[in-house]
């Protein structure tokens, strides 16, 4: 096989990049933009990283956003695990179908509708809408990636693994935190920052299940906007993507860790 | 010492484990189908039969994974059924070795032994006698994945050993390695299993491997054993043609049972002039029957010069193929009848003058107490 780097491959890797991460770029670059015109440049400034640090309601919005996305990504974690513990487990139980359905329905099914769906339960069961309708809402939007990732890698998971620690005197839930959990524990990691990112950058079921008293970044962002745009809201995009790049980096060297640990033990 | 050891054959010997009318039905097929088997204390035990004769069923339903349908086994005075796998006095050594990946050798090893919460200072030197048994004291820091496969199989036999089970149960133990490592191995198995006065049940499709290392083995056939007896009794009286064709090389002869003189039969057969005679006092045979004589390629003789006329047993063809193998050459000769014979000779000396040739016509003679009968 040829591995070195045609000039085709070579350009199509440039313009994959271009379209993907061109406009991101431009728009950290305008954060730092001296001018207040969002499409003008005049020179570099943090001024608007300072704007956006004194700015009360974006900051309220940003942290309120970081609650709710730890909060639902963990509990979407818990589920989501079990979840695929269910699915690739028990083999067949009734209503396996109907339950498979159930949990990867909320990927499939347009935001909106959940959305207001889920608006509509809220409402029914009389819950103020705010943080926890929110925080429930994305628990219920995030689960299923959250199964998707796990069961992925139970699905080649060693049972006789699992067997072994059994063989050798450790009862089930003993086998699992000790044997199973600690080898499926990377994707479980990948699977809570994936909900972790799904909830920082929802905005329409969170502008569904929203309250008076909790507005989520997005929301912050989006109505801002409308009122035209501003550099602040750049400056806030671009922590946002500090947040969610870091977050994939940490995972990535997570994952990482052990293989190197064990490298190193060689020695 | 070892060779006055046959449990099996004192009427009075307990055996340790029994399995008694056992079957187990994975929904319509049936694994394992009214077995009944004793295995004794200190013995070397081969489960042997080709892919999906029910001995790997059997041994996990031993190690506690699958409980059967019907019938029970015991274990000492206990009988085992519901006895969940972590309760059981037995380990097993996988297939695929099964090492924890996220832990170092010596936790692998000391994995079992934490479960039963003993103390850590009787943990690390139980684990430390391990790496000794098995040489890989300098490997106790390193993690799975950096052993070879042969390092890995010592890791997985001695974290199963670790807590001194009653009964060590050896998944295709040998399976991953290559030949020559397989061969030491097995020595070391045996000299193992020896020095620790454990019971070791192996399942196995190599019949060279359960040959080597078994007191006894059972073959098995469609979740029945077929015969169970000591690797000698196995290759030489095979209690069917299963057998007598699963266990090593085999050339069978198909005939009829003319009678018997002499308390020797006389079987007519298509395949050769004069009808062959075969020494197998057991057998109970009547006149007209049809029956498969077996003979191991190494007990033929083949010859160029025609054997003198009161010579018994002569089969003629011509030479089909020769293998020449180094310690071994084999002849496969075709007979008139369009049967291929197989004919082993050991090559005793470097040079031979005029050896037999391709296409060459010969004589293979075999002797009377060198076949066995076996009924159809």
């Amino acid at each position: 096989m040829n591995r070195r780097l045609s000039v085709f491959n070579v350009t199509s890797l440039v313009f994959g990049f271009a379209f993907l991460y061109l406009p991101i770029l431009l728009l950290v670059i305008y954060s730092f933009n001296a001018s207040r015109l969002v499409t003008v440049w005049g020179g570099f400034s943090t001024q608007w990283y300072g704007a956006l640090f004194r700015n009360q309601a974006l900051m309220e919005a940003a942290w309120v956003t970081l609650r709710i996305a730890l909060l639902s990504a963990t509990l979407a974690t818990v589920l989501g695990t079990l979840a695929a513990l269910a699915l690739t487990r028990y083999g067949r139980f009734p209503g396996r179908t109907l339950f498979t359905g159930m949990v990867y329905a909320p990927m499939v099914m347009p935001e909106v509708i959940t959305g207001l769906s889920l608006l509509l339960f809220f409402v029914a069961v009389d819950l103020d809408r705010g943080f926890w309708t929110i925080t429930l809402a994305h628990t219920t939007l995030t689960m299923c990636f959250v199964t998707v990732v796990v069961q992925s890698r139970l699905m080649t998971f060693d049972r006789s693994l699992e067997e072994a620690a059994m063989d050798l005197g450790a009862p089930p839930l003993r086998t699992f935190f000790s044997v199973t959990l600690p080898l499926i524990a990377p994707s479980i990691v990948a699977g809570f920052l994936l909900a972790f990112t799904l909830s920082m950058d929802d905005l329409v079921i969170a502008s569904f299940n929203a309250g008076p008293g909790a507005t989520t970044l997005p929301i912050r962002i989006y109505s801002a906007v409308r009122l035209g745009l501003s550099p602040e809201v750049n400056a806030a995009s671009t922590i946002l993507i500090g947040i969610v790049t870091l977050g994939v980096i940490s995972a990535t060297l997570l994952s990482k860790r052990s293989v190197l640990r064990s490298r190193r033990n060689a020695h | 010492m070892r060779r006055s050891f046959a449990p099996w054959a004192n009427p009075d010997a307990k055996p340790l484990i029994r399995f008694e009318n056992v079957t187990k039905r994975f929904g319509e097929a049936v694994a394992v189908d009214h077995l009944s088997l004793d295995i004794f204390e200190g013995e070397f035990f081969c489960l042997l039969g080709p892919s999906g004769c029910g001995k790997t069923t059997l041994m996990r339903m031993l190690a506690g994974f699958e409980a059967p349908t019907e019938g029970t086994i015991t274990l000492g005075d206990q009988n085992l059924a519901g006895v969940p796998p972590y309760r059981r006095p037995v380990n097993m050594m996988f297939q695929s070795y099964a090492l924890f990946p996220h832990m170092s050798v010596e936790k692998n090893i000391a994995f079992g032994l934490k479960q039963d919460g003993l103390p850590k200072d009787q943990i690390a030197d139980r684990v430390g006698e391990m790496l000794r048994l098995v040489q890989l004291e300098k490997l106790a820091r390193r993690y799975p994945s950096q052993l070879s496969g042969g390092q890995r199989q010592r890791v997985a036999l001695a974290r199963a050993l670790a807590k001194r089970p009653k009964v060590l149960l050896l998944d295709e133990p040998l399976g991953a390695l290559d030949k020559k490592l397989r061969e030491e191995t097995q020595f070391e198995l045996m000299d193992i299993q020896h020095d620790l006065h454990m019971t070791f049940v192996v399942v196995t499709h190599d019949q060279e491997e359960a040959m080597t290392m078994a007191d006894r083995i059972a073959v098995m056939d469609h979740g029945r054993i077929v015969q169970v007896a000591t690797p000698g009794e196995i290759y030489e009286q095979p209690k069917t043609r299963f057998i007598a064709e699963f266990v090593g090389d085999v050339n069978i002869i198909e005939g009829h049972v003319q009678g018997q003189e002499n308390g020797l039969w006389r079987v007519k057969t298509p395949s050769a002039e004069v009808p062959l005679t075969i020494d197998d006092p057991d057998e109970v045979l009547h006149s007209g029957q049809a029956v498969a004589i077996a003979v191991r390629p190494e007990k033929m003789v083949i010859q160029r010069d025609p054997p003198g006329p009161d010579a018994i047993n002569v089969l003629t063809g011509e030479v089909w193929d020769i293998g020449y193998l180094g310690d071994w050459t084999v002849y496969r000769v075709r007979l008139a009848t369009g049967e291929i014979l197989r004919v082993t000779r050991a090559n005793a000396s470097r040079f031979v003058e005029n050896p037999i040739d391709w296409d060459e016509q010969v004589y293979v003679t075999f002797a009377p107490d060198a076949a066995v009968i076996l009924a159809e």
